[in-house]
């Protein structure tokens, strides 16, 4: 299996809708065999992105080219080399696994004579082979995302896309669904391209893409990006959180972050700094948490914002995008 | 470098070797893909079948049998020519399960549109005409069975049946059911919620049910009331059933055709008539092809 030198290219790529203006020029690019990672907050821009990348979007401004095809003149040619795992569940729940697949190698041209084989391949190694014939309605969550990983890999794709794949999964779960993700690179040498929020799971990218309000802030592996945190991360409660934070300012020199009444500062010796907390500090010291930085450090860092903070404000923004990406018209 | 990337795209190709040489062909594989489905879920589900066929039958017997019996002295039924409400009716049941069939398998992509796997069809790299055509021919095939599968009851409501009438009527339902099956498409293709559906059901689908002359005599009418039967395409569709259905009810054709669809006191071929609704169904498909042509 070849892969491409360059899988994405976008550049100054801009989606307006009206007013709102979801993504605000972005650049970047993917190797092959890469698994890139779209780390921000619902609302972002990340789907609007990952749909423009699908040609389910067209962009305002800006140009883009998946698998050396621009996708804005050949928007088929596009799709037949990608393979899509929306956020939104996908299948038909009332065809069988199997079905499902079969459907879907039908559509995308995948000849007669190998298609049994592919199917059963790829049910193989999603380990879907024993239920394949089960409706697909009594599948678990996993298990449907197991189901599309396989549908979206189904016509040899050069690049999967998978938007917030792991969404309402539980820890388990989502942890397997890497564990597939992985195997399809090495088995099949393909380039993953995956939105997400949950920071943890960025970790696993060979790079990642931090998005803000429709702009790229940070670009790298997830050991660069968490170097761009200087040190270690110490996190402390206190029934008196203002007096605590005057007195770290004045005493320790270090100006903390407050996040719902939690003290948050970025020290270069932690070990050392947390004794001096404790002892110094004449306000009461309820709580404090040493550790190495996280992607969730990099992106306060970069924002000014938690990403947690985000989601319940952006709702509504979060449907729009969905709509948008589901190819809804308004 | 340049040799490099000229290697890498030549087996590029050889692996996309599935990238469809023909688009005719790969639409094609679409369209029919498409229609397998909505007949898959159809036979799967057999529980919507069985409650779609009680529906008529709940209107012939209920309905029938009663205003048969209130209608035994009027000139239209009973007294003149033999031929009873219930019979009359028959043919108009068909059509009403062609009618709510059609545009129920139409409506589904609304249910799949709410339920995502519209998406999973239409990001797919094919001509989106072939989703319309897809659809459209789904909802025909099912809307055709729903609807001759009725005709078993003809002993039970008196009306004889010959081979050949038999024959003439599948052409005459697919083309009703075409013609609704598209029109259902269409509407299903600008809609974006099931909210929609309600409005259709009580503003468009129960309208031309009533207008079409499934369950009255479309002469003698009220001049408003005759406008609106003639430009309900549901008419041209049930009145070359009737026709045929009750041509081998002794009765002259003569007494049937005044029963039925007259524009100005002239009755149409039934030929015509199909074309009428033939032509109503390739509009609304092209219609419905370029409502899911248009992308964002």
């Amino acid at each position: 299996m070849t892969e491409l030198e360059t899988a994405i290219q976008a550049h100054g790529l801009v989606k307006r809708y009206g007013e709102l203006e979801a993504v605000r020029g972005i650049d970047l690019e993917v190797q092959g065999g890469e698994i890139f990672g779209f780390l921000g907050p619902n609302g972002a821009g990340k789907s609007t992105t990952i749909s423009i990348l699908c040609t389910l979007l067209t962009p305002t401004a800006g140009t883009a080219r998946v698998a050396g095809i621009d996708v804005m003149q050949d928007p088929a040619g596009v799709r037949q080399r990608i393979g899509l795992v929306f956020q939104d569940p996908s299948l038909d729940d009332q065809l069988t696994g199997r079905e499902n697949l079969e459907f879907h190698a039908f559509i995308y041209s995948v000849p007669a004579s190998i298609r049994r084989r592919r199917i059963d391949e790829m049910l193989e190694l999603l380990q879907l082979t024993e239920r394949a014939g089960s409706q697909v309605r009594t599948f678990s969550g996993g298990m449907k995302r197991r189901l599309e990983i396989a549908r979206g890999m189904l016509h040899e794709p050069q690049i999967l896309f998978l938007d917030e794949p792991t969404l309402g999964l539980d820890p388990q779960t989502r942890q397997s669904i890497w564990n597939h993700l992985n195997e399809l690179r090495s088995r099949k040498g393909i380039t993953i391209f995956m939105t997400t929020h949950y920071m943890d799971e960025a970790e696993y990218c060979d790079r990642i893409a931090i998005i803000d309000r429709g702009k790229i802030v940070a670009l790298g592996t997830p050991d660069q990006l968490k170097a761009m945190v200087g040190g270690d991360v110490v996190t402390m409660t206190s029934s008196q959180p203002e007096a605590a934070a005057r007195e770290i300012t004045e005493l320790l020199g270090v100006t903390p972050s407050r996040q719902n009444g939690t003290l948050r500062m970025e020290v270069a010796d932690g070990k050392a700094f947390v004794p001096r907390l404790v002892r110094e500090l004449i306000a009461p010291v309820d709580t404090v948490t040493l550790r190495r930085p996280s992607l969730d450090d990099v992106f306060v860092k970069l924002t000014g914002h938690a990403i947690r903070d985000e989601e319940a404000g952006t709702k509504d923004q979060m449907r729009m995008m969905g709509r948008a990406w589901m190819g809804r018209r308004r | 470098m340049s040799t490099e990337f000229a290697i890498k795209q030549s087996s590029d190709a050889a692996r996309t070797q599935h990238v469809p040489a023909n688009i005719r062909m790969a639409s094609l594989r679409a369209i029919y893909i498409i229609w397998y489905r909505d007949i898959l879920r159809y036979w799967r589900d057999r529980w919507r079948l069985g409650a779609s066929l009680a529906q008529p039958l709940l209107f012939l017997i209920v309905f029938g049998s009663g205003l048969s019996s209130s209608l035994k002295g009027s000139t239209s039924f009973g007294a003149s020519g033999g031929l009873s409400y219930i019979q009359f009716m028959y043919p108009g049941i068909i059509g009403m399960a062609i009618l709510f069939t059609a545009i129920f398998g139409a409506m589904s992509i609304v249910w799949d549109r709410e339920f995502g796997f519209l998406k999973e069809v239409l990001v797919a790299p094919i001509d989106r005409s072939s989703v319309a055509i897809g659809k459209a021919l789904g909802g025909t095939t099912q809307a055709m069975i729903q609807g001759l599968i009725l005709l078993v009851l003809a002993p039970f409501v008196g009306v004889k049946l010959s081979v050949l009438t038999v024959l003439t009527l599948i052409p005459l339902a697919a083309v009703l059911a075409f013609g609704l099956s598209s029109f259902g498409v269409a509407l299903a293709s600008t809609m974006k919620s099931m909210q929609g559906f309600q409005v259709v059901m009580n503003f468009l689908m129960m309208p031309m049910f009533f207008l079409s002359g499934a369950l009255f005599p479309l002469s003698g009418l009220p001049g408003w009331m005759t406008v609106l039967t003639r430009l309900d395409p549901a008419s041209y569709g049930i009145d070359p059933l009737r026709r045929v259905v009750l041509s081998q009810s002794g009765l002259p054709s003569a007494v049937i055709d005044k029963l039925g669809l007259t524009i100005n006191g002239q009755v149409l071929p039934i030929m015509l008539e199909a074309g009428i609704m033939l032509a109503f169904g390739i509009v609304m498909l092209a219609i419905a092809v370029v409502s899911f042509k248009r992308r964002d």
